[in-house]
């Protein structure tokens, strides 16, 4: 039942990462056309600038679309029949934290998955041979991280925890920038992951998670869990 | 089969005009209330006098207007799934279309050109070949023009035999010739050693399936498939045959045309559904997928390319087995407008979308529990054209571009968002909507600027191995 729901927000959520992956790349395009092509120093850094632009536009356009589903939500809710929205805001989250991960975690990585396929040595040329691996695994942690860091930036707007804001922003520049420090894996991969299974524990918390919770689901007893009813009261009732 | 398309409309009171809203796309958003199919198939009546959800009847209104609040509540709730429904067919013809264009090469090598496209893009100036393209666009855009005209022509003064006629003739050909060719260039690709007896063989069954699903009836998901399949044969045709920067400008001006021919009072998918709406006819399913339930709404589509489009536009129709007999009665009826089918695809999803009447007749039929069809049952209709130009801007989008899988997936979510927004405007307009425009601009756009802008940012982001 929740299936169809979930495909609708998947697609606008994907969408305004690429247009934010879209203009941040604009911004760097002509970053890099204003300036000097040929100081590789000056390149690199134009690049470190556009990646932390390229987050900034990323949170900015989750904020946008938080806003956008709020409203959404509210038209919802006052057309429903019984004044209450029929998609939780914490589902609504997760999903959109999730799309916004593959998206972001597809873009990174089908290029490298389609080059693995053909012929060639990796790190022949004096880069690192774990190339393959490691990408698979940081784009593991992106995609994780991402759907965390939606669960805990909806949560925080709606609560107007500003600081949870800024968390959330400043751990994404932190995530990103560890990525600077490859092919140095130890220096990026091991904080990464650290920072992957913090932020995860803290969206747990965050959606009402705990300790007893985990316990009660592994013992599969039987949970009032009105989440999933959401989903599925989007479908037909033939009641009314 | 004729009675019993007629008899649909009959017993259900508020049902007749329900026929025509098949061909609607429902807008699954959750914004908008209803959702209407975008049905390429022109003839869904747009009845220019109800803008709203009035009936031509003034029972069935006040019907409407009591279960309008009911039928949003069932449209949101519908439409999410609605919208699924339209996007897994779509997003198919697109992996299949990107998949051949990926592993076969023979779509991608420029083997000459269409006679619709006489000018050559091989030229010596940058200037000479924007010339030759718009030139070329002007001739196709114009042989689809003259071709939807045409067909609008025969559909007015009852020429169904014709129009069959024609639609039987050009989904032979893209059933049997055209499969025949993609068989065989597959075989060559993958190095399989194949005798003549056994593409036969399978050809034939294969073509004959086809037409008897398409034109006859079938089961709605072998029909659907089908329907899938020459949507990607016809789109991979495309590609292989058009050169670049005429199929950029045809995929442009045809979004305008679209816009144009379904909005304009005078246009010709707009006058084809009207027509079809007056005379209480469905449309051909030949030219449109639907979802659900066959609908008796017929949806003439001109096929531009004259011999291949007209059987491209079956509509799958996803019925409920009692539906299955009526749908298949209107199949057998509709016959085929074959020329239109791809404009009029396009059209289609927009005046079926529309249909203001059928549209508020079919939703207020369900909350009322009178009619015995489920709502869930009033699936979505998109016209085949629209599939078509779909995958040929994502399969181009693959063929040509510098980022590859990147500019793939951009155009792909942006087509997939511009379908959504469609349907989003047609539950909130309630009137007949083009189905191209929005998804073709969106993903022009998306292609140009993924391919010159994201793909160097972020082929120089993986190089360093930085993630974002």
């Amino acid at each position: 039942a929740p299936q169809p729901e979930l495909g609708v927000p998947l697609s606008p959520r994907a969408f305004f990462w690429l247009v934010s992956l879209l203009l941040a790349s604009l911004i760097w395009f002509v970053s890099v056309h204003l300036s000097d092509r040929e100081d590789a120093k000056l390149q690199y850094g134009l690049l470190v600038f556009g990646a932390a632009v390229s987050v900034l536009l990323q949170e900015a356009f989750r904020f946008a679309y938080f806003k956008l589903l709020k409203k959404a939500d509210e038209g919802l809710a006052t057309i429903s029949e019984d004044g209450r929205s029929p998609i939780s805001l914490r589902q609504m989250a997760y999903v959109s934290g999730l799309s916004f991960g593959i998206i972001s975690g597809v873009f990174s990585v089908i290029n490298i998955l389609a080059d693995s396929i053909g012929p060639g040595i990796v790190g022949i040329h004096g880069d690192s041979p774990y190339y393959f691996i490691t990408s698979a695994f940081l784009t593991m942690a992106l995609v994780l991280l991402h759907t965390f860091w939606g669960v805990i930036f909806f949560d925080a707007c709606e609560k107007r925890r500003y600081w949870c804001l800024g968390l959330v922003v400043a751990s994404h520049l932190l995530t990103s920038g560890l990525t600077f420090l490859n092919p140095r894996y130890e220096a990026s991969l091991v904080p990464i992951f650290i920072i992957t299974l913090c932020t995860g524990l803290w969206a747990f918390i965050t959606a009402g998670g705990s300790f007893h919770n985990v316990l009660k689901c592994l013992s599969c007893k039987q949970e009032d869990d009105s989440r999933v009813m959401m989903y599925s009261a989007l479908q037909v009732p033939f009641e009314d | 089969m004729t009675e019993l398309s007629a008899h649909l409309p009959q017993f259900q009171h508020g049902q007749l005009t329900e026929n025509f809203p098949d061909n609607h796309l429902s807008n699954t958003n959750d914004n908008s209330e209803r959702r209407r199919h975008d049905n390429s198939e022109r003839r869904r009546n747009d009845n220019p006098e109800s803008e709203t959800n009035g009936q031509p009847q003034n029972n069935i209104q006040q019907v409407v207007e009591q279960d309008e609040e009911e039928d949003e509540e069932l449209t949101l709730k519908y439409g999410a799934k609605h919208v699924i429904m339209l996007f897994v067919p779509v997003t198919l013809c697109m992996v299949v279309v990107v998949a051949t264009i990926k592993s076969v090469s023979f779509y991608t090598r420029k083997d000459g050109q269409l006679i619709y496209t006489p000018f050559t893009e091989e030229t010596e100036t940058v200037g000479q070949r924007a010339l030759n393209s718009i030139l070329n666009a002007a001739i196709m855009i114009s042989v689809i023009i003259v071709m939807t005209i045409l067909l609008v022509v025969l559909y007015k003064y009852r020429c169904y035999k014709v129009i069959h006629g024609w639609l039987i003739i050009s989904s032979l050909l893209l059933l049997f010739f055209f499969s025949f060719i993609y068989l065989g260039e597959v075989f060559k690709t993958y190095n399989v050693a194949m005798d003549y007896i056994t593409v036969a063989l399978m050809i034939w069954n294969f073509g004959v399936v086809g037409m008897i699903c398409i034109h006859w009836k079938g089961p709605l998901r072998l029909q659907q498939a089908y329907l899938i399949m020459i949507s990607a044969l016809m789109a991979l045709v495309f590609i292989k045959y058009l050169p670049e920067w005429t199929a950029w400008l045809i995929l442009a001006v045809i979004s305008v045309y679209d816009l144009v021919a379904v909005l304009c009072p005078k246009g010709p998918l707009r006058m084809l559904v009207e027509t079809a709406q007056e005379r209480n006819e469905t449309l051909f399913p030949a030219l449109i997928y639907s979802s659900t339930m066959i609908w008796l709404v017929n949806m003439a589509e001109e096929d531009p390319e004259a011999q291949r489009k007209t059987s491209k536009n079956s509509t799958y129709d996803k019925q409920a087995p009692a539906n299955q007999t009526q749908n298949e009665d209107a199949e057998a009826d509709d016959g085929g407008f074959s020329q239109e089918w791809q404009q009029q695809r396009d059209n289609r999803i927009g005046p079926i979308e529309s249909t203001p009447e059928s549209r508020a007749a079919v939703q207020a039929l369900p909350s009322n529990s009178q009619t015995s069809e489920d709502p869930e049952e009033r699936g979505v209709k998109l016209g085949l054209g629209d599939f078509i130009f779909y995958s040929v801007l994502v399969g181009k989008a693959s063929a040509t571009a510098s980022g590859d899988w990147n500019t793939t997936l951009a155009c792909f979510v942006a087509i997939l968002i511009g379908l959504c927004l469609t349907l989003l405007l047609l539950a909130i307009f309630k009137k007949a909507l083009p189905a191209l425009p929005i998804s073709i601009t969106f993903g022009l756009v998306f292609y140009f600027a993924t391919d010159n802008l994201v793909q160097p940012f972020m082929d120089q982001l993986a190089f360093h191995q930085f993630y974002i």
